[in-house]
């Protein structure tokens, strides 16, 4: 199951908060405490922000854990590069764990490339940066002289109050810094490095796919992130970044032939991906090359085995780029597939006709009409409570 | 279960036509809620229900079972209900491991080229192993009919099966459970909706496998998206037509637009197509809903403002 929020959370001993009065709110679901999530306002299941806020909304409120995001490349893969970037940076920032696989860029190239976060208060693990306390009376300068109550608050937040918020923001000008990357446990693959067994193939899949797979599947066992895991320690999300799968890079022939001999090979993969998913807490989001695929077969195939599905459409090189209607915007985006998990039917996005537009510190998504699909926000730190009353009357 | 959806197919828990193979089919939206609907109508009927969930884990239809008011766990712990969960086997299979666990169900990922036989089989046992007479000699309750419930079968398709050998799979479980034990069979089968003017060697398998088992069926439940776009309150239309004498219906075309949310099942309000234009958003077609009856009777019957239904006649 897509990580529900009533099984995960099983309260062990531990967990029980020390009450100082006797009145306990009662609550139907017990909620998880795993930073960076929430538990969504349609059917209770366990979000994660993509790290694109608009894109969030589009999903319904953000990504279900266990659920597959596949985002299909614009021609230069640049904007569904960024999108992976944003959901790494989002997980680097929430302190979940990282897996990168790749075929062409070094995973490390990848991580280096990762967008800085806008807020001041993400800690940075620097010794010597304290919370100011109010046991500093000769600090004179600093004294409030109005809002003097609030004088003995730490000016500093904590780690934890920072990636508790869902949903941050990225100044694409600028990379992350090494300290804050490095404070995330990342895992690779790197294919180029892996070792290429030629054991008997036990499936349609590609002995690349297959060992994808088997590498994924160790970390996840071995990490604690599968949900029949017993629950000594506390629970992290893992977050799966795939860029360009499908590729020639990876020995699949689906992006190169009309007839490609294995066909089937990535789309068992992703049936693979969803089985282990479903069952672990983990997220993934997948970019394929979508616009080399000649089978649209295959293609529609393989949305139906995503949860989400997402396509890019960019201007850059074609006509549009200078029409007059499209001036505003760097292409178009296509919701292929939302899910509905656990439900009858999802909530689909109320615009068909949306276009995405790339600024320094914010990736917008706007229906074509001009109304923005969520609350802009201004260049400062915004509320992040404010969007959220947007989507509370499903 | 969907009591409107039953009112239109005359069923009941208490009374339905045995012996049925109904092909659930939709184009560019999503049919997976009559699924859930058959489901729920069939565990309620007390029939044994061999249900193989190919594409979502137990606890997604367990969850929906619940809010359409059946448990599965506890179907599951009577004996009523036989689960494959696929995805789970799945992943035995696709990442070799050293022990041989779980049902050889899944085997077909191994070589696509070897057809079914082994899923066939798991349905076989699922189907005529019954609690009477099992191991328990005393406790074992009688469970009606057996019911097979495929969800879905074009999934096979994109994981290497040749549309010939699940026409084969779906050929074998209708002579087993509808002709031999006088069950059901639901299969669901989705497609993309490519018009046939279109490259057809592309999407030769899924519309291939759609047209075999639209022959092979009894009734037919089609969704497919609004042709006038999508409209927020009303999802999808219906249409129900067809003459057929066995089933005492009326021949007249009926309208139905079906509306889903993620708490109500669909409700189904009777409207006329030409109202839907009104609506529209230029956004995703979402659900239309279409009854066809294709009877397998001796007695068929074309009343004339229904030529466009092709009704085979079949033993």
């Amino acid at each position: 199951m897509a990580a529900p929020v009533s099984t995960v959370g099983k309260p062990s001993a531990e967990r029980l908060p020390l009450n100082t009065t006797s009145f306990q709110k009662k609550t139907r679901t017990k909620l998880i405490s795993i930073p960076g999530t929430r538990p969504s306002v349609q059917n209770g299941q366990l979000l994660v922000s993509t790290g694109v806020t608009s894109l969030d909304y589009l999903l319904g409120g953000g990504l279900a854990v266990g659920t597959v995001l596949l985002v299909e490349e614009d021609r230069y893969d640049s904007y569904s590069r960024m999108i992976l970037k944003y959901f790494l940076a989002e997980g680097v920032v929430c302190r979940h764990e990282l897996f990168v696989a790749s075929a062409q860029d070094n995973p490390d190239d990848i991580l280096q490339e990762l967008p800085a976060p806008i807020l001041d208060d993400v800690a940075i693990h620097k010794p010597v940066e304290q919370p100011r306390l109010s046991c500093e009376p000769q600090d004179s300068l600093d004294a409030m002289k109005i809002a003097w109550r609030y004088q003995n608050l730490p000016k500093v937040q904590s780690a934890l109050a920072s990636s508790s918020r869902f949903g941050h923001y990225y100044d694409v000008s600028k990379t992350m810094e090494p300290e804050i990357r490095q404070a995330a446990k990342c895992h690779r693959f790197y294919l180029t490095e892996h070792p290429t067994q030629s054991p008997p193939t036990h499936s349609t899949m590609l002995e690349s796919y297959s060992a994808l797979l088997k590498s994924l599947q160790e970390v996840i066992n071995s990490e604690g992130f599968d949900v029949a895991a017993p629950m000594s320690k506390s629970r992290n999300i893992l977050r799966i970044g795939l860029p360009s799968l499908g590729s020639a890079l990876w020995g699949d022939d689906l992006s190169c032939h009309d007839n490609p001999r294995n066909g089937h090979a990535l789309a068992t993969f992703f049936y693979g991906l969803r089985a282990m998913l479903r069952s672990s807490l983990a997220v993934a989001v997948v970019t394929v090359p979508s616009h080399l695929i000649q089978d649209r077969a295959l293609m529609g195939n393989i949305t139906r085995l995503c949860d989400n599905a997402i396509a890019l459409e960019s201007f850059k090189g074609s006509e549009r780029e200078t029409n007059p209607l499209y001036k505003d915007y760097h292409g178009l985006l296509h919701v292929r597939q939302v899910p509905h998990l656990n439900c009858l039917a999802s909530k689909l996005p109320d615009h068909k006709d949306l276009a995405f537009k790339l600024k320094r510190k914010q990736f917008t998504i706007e229906g074509r009409s001009g109304r923005s699909t969520c609350c802009r926000r201004s260049s400062e730190r915004g509320s992040g409570g404010r969007w959220a009353s947007r989507w509370a009357d499903v | 279960m969907f009591t409107e959806l039953n009112s239109i197919l005359n069923t009941t828990p208490d009374s339905f036509t045995q012996g049925e193979f109904i092909l659930l089919s939709d184009r560019q939206s999503d049919a997976s809620f009559l699924i859930h609907h058959f489901l729920s109508l069939y565990l309620r009927a007390r029939c044994k229900v061999c249900f193989l969930g190919l594409v979502q884990s137990f606890n997604h239809y367990s969850a929906i079972g619940q809010r359409l008011g059946v448990s599965l766990t506890q179907a599951k712990e009577k004996g009523q209900l036989v689960f494959l969960e696929g995805l789970k086997e799945s992943l035995s299979v696709l990442i070799p491991q050293d022990t041989e666990t779980g049902t050889r169900a899944m085997d077909f990922l191994r070589d696509p080229a070897v057809g079914l036989k082994s899923l066939y089989e798991f349905v076989r046992s699922g189907a005529t192993s019954s609690g009477v007479g099992g191991r328990e000699a005393d406790g074992g309750e009688e469970w009606g009919p057996p019911v097979l419930l495929v969800d879905d079968l074009s999934v096979l398709l994109s994981l290497g099966v040749s549309a010939g050998a699940a026409l084969d799979f779906s050929h074998y479980c209708r002579a087993t459970v509808c002709s031999q034990l006088q069950g059901n069979v639901v299969m669901l089968a989705r497609s993309d909706g490519r018009r046939e003017e279109e490259e057809d060697g592309d999407d030769e398998g899924s519309e291939r496998l759609l047209r075999g088992l639209t022959h092979q069926c009894s009734l037919t439940l089609q969704v497919q998206g609004l042709p006038t776009g999508f409209c927020r309150d009303i999802h999808g239309q219906k249409c129900a037509g067809g003459g057929d004498k066995a089933m005492n219906s009326t021949n007249r075309r009926n309208s139905f637009s079906t509306k889903s949310t993620t708490k109500e099942p669909p409700s189904l309000l009777p409207g006329h197509r030409a109202l839907f234009s009104s609506f529209t958003f230029p956004a995703f077609p979402f659900g239309l809903l279409s009854l066809l009856h294709v009877t397998t009777d001796h007695h068929v019957s074309i009343s004339p403002d229904n030529t466009s239904w092709v009704l085979s006649c079949q033993k």
